[in-house]
């Protein structure tokens, strides 16, 4: 029996790294206990990602196919996931709190008749106990929680948590998916995915992010950073610019955004409020350029470049550029 | 068109948060409550779209102690018509699935085409009770609503909502649950006639005992922490652009390593 399930979420058909990074998790946790860790996907071309889940520490892993899991829809995902549990009772289970992990994870949770501990920074185990560690208030403070149901269900947030390697067999089981179609979901009408392959700001490991200094919709110098960096950054924004149209919602960083956690977070043309940073104040590396000295972001920033952006910015990219290409 | 609004009432964004000094919680003294901007979209949503077939009901749903019939009131002066307000100690801080049975309780004591729950409460940060919600009553969800066409027969909804790098337009039958993201509107301030009007507008008070529900955790709270405090690292300052690029670019490669 697998003391821990972990969930392999399946983007554009690829496995996510935020997969790894649970499956190296559950690893690390079930050795801690003495068992198995199992993951499961989900999926038409589910099977494929064996190898890859197994590199990370995967014992077994069970995929499940149906003409009703061939794209994602809430419903049927829940239904496979929360079928799979009851199958083969694992006492935790760990997803990803990416935009489906929010999505599917409640709800799995909800026909088992518990709760997920979501959005989890750090594991432990007490007394044979899952404790996850979960920041509040936008991180503002944070807590301990356990589960008092069972299983014990947490996710965590992407891009934490490490992916080592840890290689173990990996054997496919394949699990008969039984639909209960007489549930109402939604149909997809129209999927638009605007950003060819470019990382959710949740996940990025680096972000650049502009504020009301920015001055306008022009944000070509910090996209130009972000593609030197290369596939895994991202352009954010304050909400200062999102609120005067300058960038889309979706890029706002802060209590009522986004919360990310990238190891390295450029602010420009942001001041710092207590709303930005609530969103960014655990990036591992803070950077600022302002030109106002006295601007709260300095008190958090790393490192601090006072001065216009529009004149530092562009020097950076261009030794960024001559570093990242040697 | 009726809507039922889960609305919880939140610490201000501007809120300093302190963990209480035997870390069971956070300092509450002090503290301004706000709606949760999340639910402050949901009610925005629920009032154009009954201004919209021009007929139907807008009603809030609370689970809070007694400071919450201030949000309900604010709710009721943007135009809501009424509210309910589940006031009980053992729901108070109650985690997302309780939460969530309690709010299916009281919704299914009354008439609705569509719940609107926020995508997330900007306190506790779940990003739960709105799913759950949806199935318990056994109805659809859809989350990360920005865009929202309710069919002229009400049975069913258009819906945009977020996802990964991009959109995805969902058909949905009615009931369902949606959970409001930023960008689906831009809400209202309440009118002066408004918040006269509001004072007479009914709260339903309700006990779990009225809903017929006792709250059972699922999760329990330990030990909350303040993060680590950040402080100001170095400041290049009175250096030339290019000569401050440089030297950034090389701290950090050499020093923090993140590059
Ligand atoms: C309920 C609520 C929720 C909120 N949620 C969020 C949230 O989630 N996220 C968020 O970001 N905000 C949020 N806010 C808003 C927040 O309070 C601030 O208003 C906002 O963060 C300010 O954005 P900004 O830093 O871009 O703009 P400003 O505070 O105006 O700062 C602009 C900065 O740019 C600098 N600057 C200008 N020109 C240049 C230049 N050429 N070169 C270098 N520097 C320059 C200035 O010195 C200044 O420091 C929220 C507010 C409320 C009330
Ligand atoms: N105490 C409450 N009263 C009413 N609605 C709530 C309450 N708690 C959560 N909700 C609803 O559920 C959403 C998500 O909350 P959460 O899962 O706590 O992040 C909120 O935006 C509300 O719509």
């Amino acid at each position: 029996m697998s003391k821990v399930l972990i969930y392999g979420e399946i983007r554009a058909g690829k496995l996510k790294k935020t997969a790894f990074e649970l499956a190296s998790e559950a690893r690390r946790l079930a050795d801690g206990l003495g068992g198995d860790v199992a993951a499961v996907v989900l999926g038409p071309q589910a099977e494929q990602f064996a190898p890859d889940l197994a590199r990370f520490g995967a014992d077994t892993v069970y995929v499940v196919e149906g003409p009703q899991l061939d794209a994602y829809n809430t419903e049927y995902f829940a239904q496979a996931l929360a079928q799979v549990i009851r199958e083969k009772q694992p006492e935790i289970v760990l997803l990803s709190h990416t935009m489906q992990g929010k999505d599917l994870a409640p709800r799995t949770a909800a026909k088992l008749g518990i709760a997920s501990i979501a959005d989890c920074v750090s594991f432990e185990i007490d007394g044979g106990k899952l404790v996850g560690k979960r920041p509040m208030y936008a991180g503002k403070c944070s807590a301990e929680w356990v589960c008092k149901g069972s299983p014990q269900m947490a996710s965590a947030r992407p891009n934490v948590l490490e992916a080592v390697e840890n290689p173990k067999a990996g054997k496919v089981e394949k699990i008969a998916f039984s639909p209960d179609t007489g549930r109402s979901t939604y149909t997809t009408r129209e999927l638009s995915l605007d950003t060819s392959g470019k990382v959710d700001l949740t996940e990025a490991e680096i972000i650049v992010s502009g504020g009301r200094g920015m001055g306008g919709t022009d944000y070509s110098l910090l996209e130009e950073m972000a593609s030197i960096f290369g596939a895994n950054a991202a352009v954010g924004a304050s909400r200062a610019a999102v609120d005067a149209g300058w960038r889309p919602h979706s890029d706002q960083v802060g209590q009522t955004g986004k919360t990310v956690c990238p190891n390295l977070y450029v602010a420009c043309g942001i001041s710092g409020s207590i709303q930005h940073l609530a969103g960014m104040g655990s990036s591992k590396v803070i950077v600022a350029i302002n030109k106002d000295p006295e601007a709260p972001i300095f008190t958090k920033a790393d490192y601090g470049v006072v001065g216009d952006l529009f004149k530092v910015v562009p020097e950076m990219n261009k030794e960024l550029r001559a570093l990242l290409a040697e | 068109m009726k809507s039922l609004v889960c609305m919880k009432q939140v610490p201000d964004t501007e809120t300093q948060i302190k963990v209480n000094s035997q870390g069971t919680g956070i300092v509450t003294e002090g503290i301004k409550y706000i709606i949760n901007p999340y639910d402050e979209f949901s009610v925005e949503e629920a009032l154009r779209l009954k201004e919209k077939f021009k007929q139907g009901e807008v009603v809030i749903l609370t689970i809070g102690p007694d400071r919450c019939t201030e949000s309900i009131r604010t709710a009721l002066a943007m135009g809501a018509d009424k509210g309910i307000h589940i006031n009980d100690e053992s729901l108070n801080s109650a985690d997302p699935f309780v939460v969530a049975q309690a709010l299916a309780a009281a919704a299914s004591q009354v008439d609705y085409n569509v719940i609107f729950c926020g995508h997330r409460a900007i306190d506790d940060d779940f990003a739960e009770a709105g799913a759950m919600l949806a199935e318990l009553l056994q109805i659809p969800q859809v989350t990360l609503v920005t865009k929202v066409e309710v069919s002229d027969d009400k049975t069913k909804a258009i819906v945009e909502r977020d996802v990964e790098g991009g959109k995805e337009t969902v058909e949905v039958s009615l009931p369902c649950v949606l959970t409001s993201q930023k960008g689906l509107n831009e809400p209202r301030y309440a009118s002066l006639p408004g918040i006269m009007k509001a004072k007479k507008k009914p709260i339903d008070k309700k006990t779990a005992a009225d809903l017929g529900i006792t709250a059972e955790a699922r999760l329990e709270s330990r030990e909350y922490s303040m993060p680590p405090e950040r402080k100001a690292g170095k400041k290049l300052e009175g250096m030339e652009p290019p000569d401050a690029a440089k030297e950034l670019v090389r701290l950090l490669r050499n020093e923090a390593k993140v590059i």
